[in-house]
């Protein structure tokens, strides 16, 4: 314990039921603290932070007045949910008395610690939070620019993209031929990838049988890759076909004009052709200097402060956590351990030391799910797998434990929604 | 004396649940992923909030060591030691 929560707590119990402000509060105004970005790291965390402290000021600013969640998005795109299932309002999160603005940050003053919005205003901060999220990489695959996405969907951030993607393979005709290109590690949702091929199969297999579905894959190995693969020849054989970087799965460029996808060994004319490109942390990560090199943000483990830039927390996606994979519970877990660490900083405190906590279920098919699990700690500067624990479903196991996975997986969504949004 | 060390106990108590109230232990928020915050949200995983401690524990340890058939739980118990299990225990019984 810190010498600040033991005069804390001295404090406390002299003055029995009074309100005792923490020490940093005592000589000031509320802390002020600023997340930008409002997707399941952002507003976990703002939440998070009210939860915890209710005299924090947080800011949250987000552009979008409605957030459409990537997790089950590709169930929208199989045809098996609408995208209405997937969007959630900020009525709950302002009712905790957080202060949603509707806009975009465009610049951070780190020196001066305050973030410049797209609207003029200008936001001071004892503390910021940065969780913006991916941002899509234009131009690093040779013929993939906004323009083309238009034609050859990523539909990797949820919305009008995953629509498009669905009406692309409800118009084509039986007997089609479906790509998905896949990229290089990191990216988000390491599984997403498979589990969209999976449901495209599923589409597929169940409206337009004669169809063909081919991954193009820029790397050989793959999240939960065995567990996939087993379910694909019992499932769609002779339909979903996956190509390794080994055999010249790496896309290296496109023709959006004509769905062209050209590898080392060839070219695939696609009817529909989902591009998931190449990724890098959200822009205001880049513009505030949290970046790296890598186009990610590398993070101290215990708080998730930049290691660029002090005073700046990054959360999410956007952040370099180690062995934590990129995705929303990863992401959720972060926001609350992040928020427990800045209120203790704000409280001149000396944060603990977490451990986080990470699970992604993925469907092959409506009634058939699996999962990756993790537990992580700091060690040697980075956001380590706890040995001996986490993996994969089990290799081997009845059709019973596949659909009781399917089932875990939707109510993890809606717990961790209603948690987020809710 | 007696009253010197009742007096201990008491603050010592009076400081333990400050700190119980105030802070998770290592890796309770991340729980509520899956198991449910609020009460309204209808899922089989059961809510951990107001649980027993001692059955929050014993989950816990069967899940570890093998003991119970778990399908995520199995996995994410190995992480954690018997203090950061009555921990987390004892944290969760206190929630509402």
């Amino acid at each position: 314990m810190t010498t600040s929560r033991r005069e804390f707590l001295k404090l406390g119990v002299a003055a029995t039921a009074a309100m005792v402000p923490l020490p940093a509060f005592a000589q000031g105004a509320a802390s002020r603290v600023v997340v930008v970005g409002g997707g399941f790291a952002g507003a976990s965390c703002a939440r998070a932070l009210r939860h915890t402290d209710g005299r924090i000021a947080v800011t949250l600013v987000e552009p979008n007045a409605t957030f459409t969640a990537c997790p089950f998005s590709n169930a929208v795109i199989g045809g098996l949910r609408e995208l209405s299932a997937q969007q959630f309002t900020y009525e709950r999160v302002a009712a905790d008395g957080i202060t949603v603005t509707r806009a975009t940050a465009t610049a951070v003053d780190a020196a001066t610690r305050s973030v410049t919005l797209d609207n003029g205003t200008r936001l001071p901060y004892d503390r910021l939070v940065l969780a913006p999220g991916i941002d899509l990489r234009w131009g690093a695959l040779p013929g993939y620019d906004e323009a083309a996405a238009a034609q050859m969907p990523h539909a990797w951030k949820a919305g009008e993209q995953t629509l498009l993607l669905r009406r692309q393979l409800e118009a084509m005709d039986d007997g089609g031929l479906v790509v998905i290109a896949a990229p290089a590690n990191p990216f988000r949702c390491p599984p997403g990838p498979y589990e969209r091929a999976s449901l495209i199969a599923h589409y597929l297999k169940t409206k337009k049988p004669k169809s063909k579905l081919i991954v193009l894959d820029a790397k050989d190995a793959f999240s939960k890759q065995r567990l996939f693969q087993s379910a694909w020849s019992e499932l769609y054989p002779g339909l979903l076909e996956w190509v390794p970087l080994s055999k010249g799965g790496k896309v290296i460029s496109v023709d959006p004009a004509t769905r062209t996808l050209v590898t080392d060994f060839g070219r695939h004319q696609a009817k529909v052709a989902n591009v998931i490109p190449p990724q890098k942390a959200g822009h205001i990560a880049e513009v505030a200097g949290v970046a790296d090199r890598t186009g990610w943000c590398p993070i101290d483990p215990v708080t998730f402060e930049s290691k660029l830039q002090a005073g700046i927390h990054v959360i999410g996606d956007a952040a370099i956590a180690g062995a934590m994979p990129k995705s929303a519970f990863a992401a959720n877990s972060q926001a609350k351990t992040c928020a427990a660490a800045v209120a203790a900083l704000l409280a001149g405190a000396a944060p603990a030391s977490p451990k986080l906590i990470n699970t992604c279920y993925s469907l092959v098919a409506p009634d058939y799910g699996i999962s990756v699990a993790g537990v992580y700690q700091p060690s040697g500067g980075q956001l380590a797998d706890v040995p001996g624990s986490g993996g994969v479903s089990p290799a081997e196991a009845p059709r019973g434990a596949r659909a009781a996975e399917a089932v875990l997986a939707e109510a993890w969504f809606r717990t961790i929604t209603a948690e987020v949004f809710g | 004396m007696l009253r010197l060390t009742v007096t201990a106990i008491g603050l010592a108590s009076i400081a333990v649940a400050v700190v119980a109230a105030a802070e998770p232990p290592a890796g309770a928020v991340s729980c509520s992923g899956c198991h449910p915050s609020s009460a309204r949200v209808t899922s089989p995983v059961v809510r951990l909030n107001g649980l027993d401690r001692a059955a929050i524990v014993k989950a816990m340890q069967d899940f570890r060591s093998g003991q119970r058939t778990g399908t995520v739980m199995d996995r994410i118990a190995k992480g954690f030691t018997d203090e950061e299990i009555q921990a987390i225990a004892a944290w969760y019984a206190t929630q509402r």
